[in-house]
């Protein structure tokens, strides 16, 4: 009998004042209870608009009967074949503002909670027993992709699934881009992104690590020496934005890349037995609102900082974090000073000491159609900081783009596509994710990476014929 | 993983390697750099090319053991592996045509002069490079050099070999007119003082100067900003943008601090891997 007209079962987390000094996952996961009793209150609509909300498009409403069935080997098949990365965006998608938000459940007794139970399945999926077999591509094609984040690997996925020889190339010395180098420990455990990226490899993708293409190889050298028959870009977003303001250069101040970078893909919290140093203060302001700068403050406060605030010049409701975040932000004693403009870092002897700032009011609403914040005049102020942490925005990296004759880009520097939004200005290369739209979510990649998958199939088959 | 094929030692902290790097030895040029990490958990750290063989696929890099990372490279010989390297990175620089090319080095910086100087003699300019360090024994390259310049000016603080007095002392004679002549071009590589003791003296004499930077860097792609530097008043990241440039609008004092930014956490790595070593060796 479903139990349908109940609250949304809550995710079990750890203590915040335990979990906030360690970078252990903060959610611990449902239980068998939990996830039978929660996919029970899906209400099984004749239409389910969940699905829409869905990057993806992942049959949610045959995945919850399969939940609720307790037939989980087809639950992660489902959800599989969907979302390559379920295990991933099970805990980092934004569900509120997709899945979950179109929920039928959602106004009076809070949505199913799909997210949850993605990450549930895929958690039993890990448990697995696996074998070591390793499948062989059967078509003669071979696939570059570059760049190993959301949108390399779900393409990357894709296109070994299609029987492809797919090769993945990563600058950094460990897959991921992103996922690896961005989000921490405590919402992304490495062990799950090498899960991930383990599950690929017995696809029988190759994953190269230190080649920068565009640098070690060209594009050119690519197809030519390397008979590639297309190539994925899937670079990313990566190149941090610095405000502009003075005193940016001083010691103590970084981008939340850098300092995201120093802990997760360097582990800096294990410093010196890790050898790579990060220099965390008392007072740590992080400046910007999205899910970055709740994973900068956050990470702060793990290391040691007293007073880890966020400092954003809109509003509460302005905010772009995803709602979990936030409020496990909240808990663990992040300070949120809203309104609030930096307009000046501070220093002595090269050290940061503090960030001037300036009270803003919202005005009307401005070309993102969010309120326009003004500052007011005369309410400058100084918070005492250690460390100032730049979180606004990231912008695509133009260094393949510089070597790659032909490649166009928008005046920002993301890349053009074609009407399929997928086939970038040269033949044969193609392009998603934040490369093609600028910093979005790892769901967005992931479909991205997808879609270009297919239209590469199309276009080799096509030709072929 | 990068095999060591060849290592010879320079001077006591300073070593040659010759590596199997076939793919970087092919796309690297003159003034780019490479990336490496010795072990897991190490840190990622910047090493100039000092030559480059596209045929055979090796590449060669001096190490100056100065910190935990550069320490551990030293620990290691012929036939041994770095874990990661990545490259090549950064740009070349542009060096005008024609004219009198002045090439200063000091310290381990005389390694990131020799390929530019190759080139530069393929190119058949008229170059000098003078190198300096505090005695004869520090001395590095010096043969090598000698082999692709026109003159090699050496300079020693104790006068143990060639001109006793600093590099800037014996640039300032040649600015003033003594032999090999007046330089109309300059690149200085070396520590950050002598760097700026060059811009100085260029300055003076109003003669173009290239610096090569280099400041602290993790991923070497542009994706962190903690190369930063300012530079005719804008933020530029050394690993993309540089590593050379104008010297004239280089904010020194600024790149100073900046890569005075972890001197106790390097002592700590230090400290760390020594007591690591002697728990081996009890
Ligand atoms: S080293 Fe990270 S941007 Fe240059």
């Amino acid at each position: 009998m479903p139990v349908k007209r109940v609250d949304k079962t809550p995710m079990p987390v750890r203590e915040p004042g335990q979990r906030a000094h360690d970078f252990e996952e903060v959610n611990a996961g449902y239980c068998f209870a939990h996830a039978m009793f929660e996919a029970e209150r899906c209400l099984r609509c004749q239409d389910p608009v969940c699905v829409d909300g869905c990057p993806v498009r992942v049959p949610i409403a045959e995945f919850m009967h399969a939940v609720a069935a307790n037939d989980l080997p087809k639950a992660a098949e489902i959800l599989r074949h969907a979302n390559p990365l379920a295990a991933i965006c099970g805990r980092v998608c934004p569900q509120e503002s997709q899945c979950e938000m179109n929920c039928h459940m959602t106004k009076r007794f809070g949505p199913v909670a799909i997210g949850h139970l993605e990450r549930y399945v895929s958690d039993w999926e890990m448990a697995q027993p696996e074998t070591d077999e390793v499948k062989e591509p059967w078509r003669e094609e071979k696939i570059a992709i570059i760049g190993s984040g959301p949108s390399g690997l779900v393409c990357a996925g894709e296109l070994a699934r299609l029987g492809y020889h797919v090769t993945v190339y990563e600058a950094l010395h460990a897959p991921g881009g992103v996922l690896r180098y961005g989000i921490p420990e405590f919402r992304l455990p490495n062990k799950i992104l090498d899960w991930e990226i383990k599950q690929l490899e017995r696809m029988g993708v190759e994953f190269v690590n230190n080649v920068i293409i565009g640098k070690t190889v060209t594009m050119d050298q690519l197809f030519k020496e390397y008979g590639f028959a297309a190539v994925f870009i899937g670079t990313g977003a990566g190149l941090p934005k610095f405000m502009g303001i003075p005193g940016e250069s001083l010691n103590g101040v970084y981008s939340a890349n850098e300092f995201l970078t120093r802990i997760n893909l360097m582990q800096a919290f294990e410093f010196p037995r890790s050898e790579t140093p990060l220099k965390v203060g008392k007072r740590v302001a992080v400046i910007g609102s999205g899910n970055t700068a709740m994973d900068a403050v956050r990470s702060a406060l793990r290391l040691g900082a007293e007073h880890a605030m966020v400092v954003y010049r809109r509003s509460e409701k302005e905010m772009t974090a995803r709602i979990e975040e936030y409020e496990h932000a909240i808990e663990e004693g992040v300070e949120m000073h809203w309104l609030t403009n930096p307009v000046e870092v501070l220093g002595e002897d090269g050290w940061v000491t503090g960030l001037k700032c300036v009270k803003m009011e919202l005005g009307e609403p401005d070309e993102s159609g969010r309120a326009r914040p003004i500052p007011i005049e005369g309410s400058e102020f100084v918070f005492p900081v250690d460390n100032v942490v730049l979180s606004i925005g990231t912008r695509p990296n133009p260094l393949l783009v510089k070597s790659t004759p032909g490649l166009k880009t928008h005046s920002w520097g993301g890349l053009l596509v074609d009407e399929r939004q997928v086939e970038t200005s040269v033949k044969r290369v193609y392009a998603g994710g934040d490369a093609v739209t600028g910093a979005a979510t790892v769901i967005l990649a992931a479909g991205a990476g997808k879609r270009a998958a297919e239209a590469i199939h199309h276009d080799i088959q096509t030709e072929a014929a | 993983m990068v095999q060591i094929i060849e290592k010879r030692q320079l001077t006591p902290i300073t070593s040659l390697y010759r590596v199997d790097a076939p793919l970087i030895a092919k796309a690297a040029r003159a003034g780019q750099f490479v990336i490496v990490r010795v072990r897991e958990g190490g840190e990622r750290i910047p090493l100039t090319i000092t030559e480059y063989d596209r045929e055979t696929g090796l590449l060669t890099i001096v190490v100056q053991e100065v910190g935990a990372t550069t320490r551990r490279l030293g620990e290691l010989g012929v036939g041994d592996h770095i874990l990661d390297m990545v490259g090549p990175l950064g740009e070349a620089p542009e060096i005008p045509s024609g004219g009198h090319i002045v090439g200063v080095g000091g310290g381990f910086g005389s390694a990131a002069l020799l390929c530019l100087m190759k080139e530069l003699r393929e190119r058949g300019e008229k170059t000098t490079v003078i190198i300096g360090a505090r005695e004869k024994s520090l001395l590095i390259l010096a043969d090598e050099l000698a082999e692709v310049t026109d003159n090699l000016e050496i300079c020693t603080d104790d006068g143990s070999a060639g001109f006793k007095g600093f590099v800037t002392e014996r640039l300032q004679q040649m600015i003033d007119g003594s032999p090999p002549g007046y330089p109309d071009f300059v690149i200085s590589i070396g520590p950050m003082p002598m760097m700026r003791a060059v811009e100085k003296t260029t300055a003076a004499a109003r003669v173009p100067c290239t610096a090569s930077l280099d400041p602290l860097m993790v991923d070497g792609t542009g994706m962190c900003g903690g190369c930063r530097v300012t530079v005719g008043g804008e933020v530029k990241f050394a690993c993309v943008d540089g590593p050379f440039f104008d010297a004239h609008t280089v904010d020194f004092d600024e790149a100073v601090a900046r890569s005075k930014m972890y001197v106790k956490e390097e002592q700590k790595a230090a400290d760390c891997q020594r007591s690591a070593h002697e728990e081996e060796a009890a």
